[in-house]
């Protein structure tokens, strides 16, 4: 690796505008003419819509135009989908409820956008919203996944009876019920995790511009995937066609999945931009945010683990209820079902797995991915039971998880995935060593000794990441494909442009994707640009979220490289008189092996743009384009361990030490990789910890502002220690798997198995907040 | 209305605002400033730091004209020139921030705490101190390095250090 | 936020007279009210900033008495030396209020006048016996603070300084709400030679109030362990879902209890 090749721990290219204040962000964005946006949204958390009347609102100074869902219909803008189709076990398709950008009937969660205002001003259009009169007529609610199942519970889309949304199953029911029969020891636990709100710091926002003159509309939007977006709003929609829209993702502050999807808003902004005639900017207030953007987790399981005489698993059994919420967001459905129920075998050796899951609807926001997306529910459920099994079984935790891993690769496990690379007890054994596990017993006699309670847990983790490959997820109810673009523009200067379908919000791409370049041409990083996020410059792409920009995305580059390093080095020898087998490329010179003969990188270039003596019949340029569709998943695995001690007398839990090793297979930056982990432990811990959206009985959110919802702040949190080793992932060219979501997915189980631990109980509900410590200390102290 | 006459980032600026236009969004769109975010409604996330006659304060908990007549320093006028403050060069070195939407706050504020602690600083301070600037991306471990970094690069480089570095 | 007028006032008669009129509110350092403006819950006609009168600001400690004008912020409190030395409790209190920009900002006045049940210095006035001095007469803190959000103050009435004397010994512990991070349960122990008072904030579902009981324990023996044997009543306190009423109790206990022992 040079000193800015793949592997280098490089200060990030992009950081010069985000401390110097010059990021741009969609809020940041101003169009001539543009005016603010203002949605009236729903009290209720269930109601219909008996009227409308914004006869006055459109009098109030400023005021451009008050639009409603009748409107919106009129003009044939489309229903928002679930783009990924589920069949129950019956058969049957999935029941998607209708879900309109502006409601026309009926509300179905508190927040339901019902009418938009636009006006001069911000201030403005929320006094006009202010005068929109809304005649409800408020129906019976239900807010737990577990009620709406219940007969007689109140119905909220006619298409979904009961407000099952699908009963899926995967793995073999008769096996795993055999298993669990013919089991020495049985773990059996109800496991519940708990609805987050993903509070990416940038509330999202939209810039619809409709350009009458070219009857072209561009929206600037807070997005991790602008192309999806484009398709879906072209395709399903009816915002326009796809060579009428451009959509710009530009800096976007942060998204862990909830601006993967598209919302009413970016809808609703592009055709009152059409509709008005006016440049129409929306973005949302943080309370706004806590009640539309789309939540996280929020499922309930039953378990059972069957164990042999010699504390093997034999088998396990899930059942899963998951809340999708008032309507089912983009991706809904695939999360407690493709991303969730496959990663159930864990690292282990389970011979038979049998899963069901069940998904409602309920009077609460859409529920979708957040950091991590159904594997931490995977994660959370096997890692407590395993801790709960080894408290039963009278076993080291550690030892237990040893007995049980999978250590011949590949493995076919008996929920679809096939995993290829790994090496668990080398995370295990390196996390145990960095905790000094041993040690432990005596930090906790000296912290008993202080009155306090100390513990300490673990979780063995792995996930699936850069979901793949396009044929297999089609063929799962996919409606889109999950490879990746590239477009390699090397200029006539042999400066390198690089565009890519993959999105940066955080991830550092403008720094790790150079970092390649320059391990393949030997160019500085900063002769390298990176271009992303816009539909207009990027022709296609899927974006970013699943851990995918590494694995996919980066290998989608390594194509187009391929490409370009292939006629770089044919116009070489021809310009050499050289075979182009000679032909390598070191420190951004391309040279005869063997002898001093050279042609330095940029006057290759200018030969290749000049064209005044290139290969005969080669065409002029060099410009390459490749899409990468994965042959697999990666699999990225590792192991926490966390340490608390407990004030019994308050309840509070401190994270006296957190580790963290993990198997990402290669590494391109292994500070951006330090960060994304560090980022995933903190909002672990924060589910585990902090972190909860409540809603009361009649479906309000109490905590929609961060008044109420417990961010996770700088004395929450310990410093992390966090290492990694690496079985590369065979799959793709650059072996890598993946580090986005690790942090998120292994940290919760590895917190609660702490406190659980130092309690001495066998589960406590997350978030595990002073008070439900408190509580639980103060009732297991007998 | 009212007017608006402060000195934003060492110039004069003045302007004619509403009553109830917030500081921050008299920097973000009167003044075109648009390094200062804003991220919540309750006054909790720090996004919005700015400094007022040399503190740190939250700019959406602030009307314009409450800062008329005070100097007001933001991200765009921490440094001198082309070169970055110390801390801003410290937060590139260490890695701290990720989307950089909660960065410019969390500049202001560390430039702020690094001046009320001229003693230097350890991590449990750099935490506590940091309760009014909440970021999702880094889990501060790498924020509360860069702080530490800066404050003891500052402190070495007496001073000058701001406009040397 | 509503239309609003803002008018800056140069002295207390001035803020006075603009007070006066319409429905005016006034602003000191804004950290509870332009919030509450912004969410359009506060709705004042005028606000009337007197964060600038510089009579209103600064801390005096004469002898035993420590006089603190009411536009001082937490900061100036937390930092002033001579307060530190005479009274560290209040100092110490200041420091733990909010974050470092709301210290820049909040004053003491504005605290006080707001009465927040979830503010930390109505605990420290109650439980020191403070005077709150305003514009027309001065007023002892047990009967200024009236309630959730309410004083004793009438209208067009202006706190100028908090007084209070120089107790022999005091402290202030405060559990923080995890969310917010305003006191969820703050108590404040002061012991002087006319005994011991002990007031308790965010816990009450009326306001700050005196915890008589674990006065009584603590006249007859000021120190933690006398805390102990004390009973504290659930009744009367607030119930949300970061703290039940039972919490809030024990947490008043334990944090008495720390108070004292920090009190020394």
């Amino acid at each position: 690796m040079g000193i800015e090749g793949i592997g280098a721990r490089v200060a990030r290219k992009e950081d010069k505008r985000f401390i110097t204040g010059s990021g741009r962000y969609v809020d940041d964005m101003v169009v001539p003419g543009m005016k603010h946006a203002v949605f009236v949204r729903s009290p209720h958390a269930h109601a219909e819509i008996l009227s409308i009347d914004v006869s006055a609102a459109k009098k109030m100074p400023g005021v451009i135009d008050v639009l409603t869902g009748k409107q919106l219909k009129a003009d044939g803008i489309g229903n928002l989908i679930c783009g990924w189709m589920i069949h129950s076990k019956d058969g049957t398709p999935m029941k998607m409820g209708a879900w309109s950008p502006l409601a026309v009937d009926k509300v179905r969660y508190v927040g339901d956008a019902v009418v938009v205002v636009v006006a001069d001003t911000k201030g403005q259009a929320r006094d006009a919203a202010e005068a929109v009169s809304v005649e409800y007529r408020e129906l019976p609610s239900v807010i737990q996944a577990v009620d709406a199942l219940k007969a007689g519970a109140p119905q909220i889309h006619a298409e979904a009876d009961n407000n099952l949304i699908f009963d899926w199953e995967i793995g073999d029911a008769k096996a795993a019920d055999e298993a669990v029969k013919a089991a020495a020891h049985v773990t059996k636990i109800r496991i519940v995790n708990n609805r987050l709100v993903p509070n990416a710091m940038e509330p999202r926002a939209a810039l619809g511009h409709y350009d009458r003159g070219d009857d072209h509309t561009t929206c600037w939007t807070t997005s991790q995937n602008p192309h999806v977006a484009r398709l879906v709003m072209s395709a399903f929609y009816n915002v326009a066609p796809e060579n009428k829209l451009r959509v710009i993702a530009p800096d976007v502050g942060g998204g862990f999945g909830s601006k993967i999807y598209i919302y009413p808003e970016e809808v609703v902004c592009c055709w009152a931009s059409k509709k008005t005639g006016v440049p129409v900017k929306w973005v949302a207030d943080r309370t706004e945010s806590f009640l539309s953007d789309a939540h996280g987790r929020d499922h309930v399981s039953e378990v059972e683990m069957a164990f042999d005489k010699d504390n093997r698993i034999i088998g396990l059994k899930v059942d899963t209820i998951a809340n999708l919420g008032a309507y089912m967001s983009l991706f809904s459905s695939c999360v407690p079902t493709y991303l969730y129920a496959t990663l159930l075998s864990g690292q282990y050796n389970i011979p038979a797995i049998h899963a069901n899951v069940r998904t409602v609807y309920t009077n609460t926001a859409p529920v979708d991915a957040y950091r991590g997306a159904g594997r931490p529910e995977a994660t959370y459920l096997l890692e407590r039971t395993m801790e709960v099994a080894a408290r039963e079984l009278g076993v080291s935790p550690a030892e237990l998880r040893r007995k049980n891993f999978i250590t011949q690769f590949p493995h076919q496990t008996p929920v679809i995935m096939n995993y290829d690379a790994g090496d668990y007890a080398a995370s295990l054994d390196a996390a145990m060593k960095a905790a000094d596990y041993a040690g432990f017993p005596a930090r906790r006699d000296s912290a008993g000794a202080k009155g306090m309670l100390r513990g300490i847990g673990m979780s063995c983790y792995i996930e699936a990441c850069g979901i793949a490959p396009s044929a297999a997820v089609g063929s799962l109810g996919a409606g889109v494909g999950l490879w990746e673009s590239a477009e390699v523009r090397v200029n006539a200067v042999g400066t390198i442009e690089v565009l890519t379908g993959s999105h940066s919000h955080g991830q550092g791409h403008e720094t790790t994707f150079a970092q390649l370049v320059n391990s393949r041409f030997g160019l500085p990083i900063d002769q390298v640009s990176i271009v992303h996020g816009d539909t207009d410059k990027v022709q296609m792409g899927m974006g970013t979220y699943g851990s995918r920009s590494g694995a996919v995305g980066m290998s989608a580059i390594v194509k187009a490289l391929d490409k370009v390093e292939a006629k770089a080095k044919k116009i070489a020898a021809h310009l050499l008189e050289a075979d182009e087998g000679d032909i390598v490329i070191e420190d951004g010179t391309l040279k005869v092996a063997g002898t001093d003969k050279n042609v330095p990188w940029f006057q290759m270039a200018l030969a290749a743009y000049t064209a005044h003596n290139l290969p005969s019949g080669m065409e002029p340029g060099l410009k390459e384009t490749a899409f990468y569709d994965p042959s697999n998943f990666t699999f990225p695995a590792g192991c926490y361990i966390c340490e608390v001690e407990i004030d019994p007398d308050t309840g509070i839990t401190e994270i006296v030490q957190f580790v963290a090793a993990d198997d990402f297979g290669n590494i391109i930056n292994p500070m951006i990789v330090e960060g994304q982990v560090h980022g995933g432990i903190a909002q672990g811990i924060g589910q585990a910890l902090l972190e909860g959206a409540v809603y009361d009985d009649t479906g309000q959110l109490l905590t929609a502002s961060y008044m109420d919802y417990t961010m996770p702040r700088a004395s929450d949190l310990p410093s992390f220690q966090v290492s990694t080793s690496n079985t590369p992932c065979p799959g793709n060219p650059l072996g890598m798997k993946g580090c986005g979501e690790a942090g998120a997915i292994g940290s919760p189980p590895a917190v609660i198995n702490a406190i659980t631990d130092a309690l001495g109980l066998r589960d406590i509900a997350m978030p595990a907040s002073p008070q439900t410590v408190w509580k639980a200390a103060n009732s297991a102290k007998h | 209305m009212s007017n608006v006459s402060l000195v934003l980032n060492g110039r004069s600026v003045s302007a004619e605002v509403e009553d109830r236009t917030l500081l921050v969004h008299f920097i973000r769109e009167n003044q075109g400033l648009t390094g200062t975010h804003v991220g919540c409604d309750t006054s909790q996330c720090g996004a919005c730091v700015v400094h007022v006659d040399g503190k740190a304060v939250k700019s959406c908990s602030m009307l314009a004209v409450q800062a008329s007549g005070s100097e007001v320093v933001t991200i765009e006028g921490l440094s001198d020139g082309a070169d970055l403050h110390p801390v801003q060069a410290a937060f590139r070195e260490h890695h701290g921030l990720q989307c950089g939407f909660c960065t410019p706050g969390m500049i202001m504020a560390a430039t702020d705490m690094i001046r009320r602690h001229p003693e230097g600083l350890d991590e449990k301070t750099v935490r506590a101190e940091l309760e009014g600037n909440i970021c999702r991306c880094t889990g501060y471990h790498n924020i509360v390095k860069a702080i530490l970094a800066a404050s003891e690069a500052m402190a070495k480089g007496g001073k000058g250090a701001a406009k040397a570095a | 936020m509503y239309q609003v007028n803002y008018h800056r006032a140069s002295s207390v008669e001035e803020a006075a007279k603009l007070a006066s009129q319409g429905d005016a509110r006034l602003l000191s350092g804004g950290m509870t009210l332009i919030p509450a403006m912004k969410t359009r819950l506060a709705a004042p006609s005028d606000v009337v900033d007197i964060a600038r009168i510089e009579a209103l600001k600064g801390v005096k400690v004469s002898g035993n008495t420590v006089t603190i004008g009411a536009a001082t912020t937490h900061h100036d409190v937390a930092g002033n030396a001579e307060l530190k030395s005479a009274v560290p409790a209040v100092a110490d209190l200041a420091s733990h209020i909010g974050d470092p920009h709301v210290r820049h900002r909040g004053t003491i006045g504005g605290s006080v006048a707001n009465n927040d049940p979830a503010a930390d210095y109505p605990a420290a006035l109650l439980a020191l016996g403070a005077t709150v001095v305003t514009n027309r007469r001065e007023i002892s803190a047990d009967d200024f603070f009236m309630g959730l959000f309410e004083t004793a103050l009438e209208d067009g009435e202006i706190v100028t300084s908090i007084r209070f004397e120089k107790p022999e010994k005091a402290a202030y512990q405060k559990f923080p709400n995890p969310a917010s991070r305003y006191a969820m349960t703050g108590v404040f122990v002061a012991k002087s030679k006319d005994g011991v008072r002990v007031a308790v904030t965010g816990a009450g579902d009326n306001g700050v109030f005196r915890a008589s009981e674990i006065e009584a324990a603590l006249t007859k023996d000021f120190s933690a362990a006398a805390v102990e044997g004390v009973s504290v009543s659930a009744d009367g306190l607030m119930s949300d879902i970061h703290a039940s009423a039972e919490y809030r109790a024990n947490l008043v206990k334990v944090m008495a209890k720390r108070a004292v022992a920090k009190a020394g």
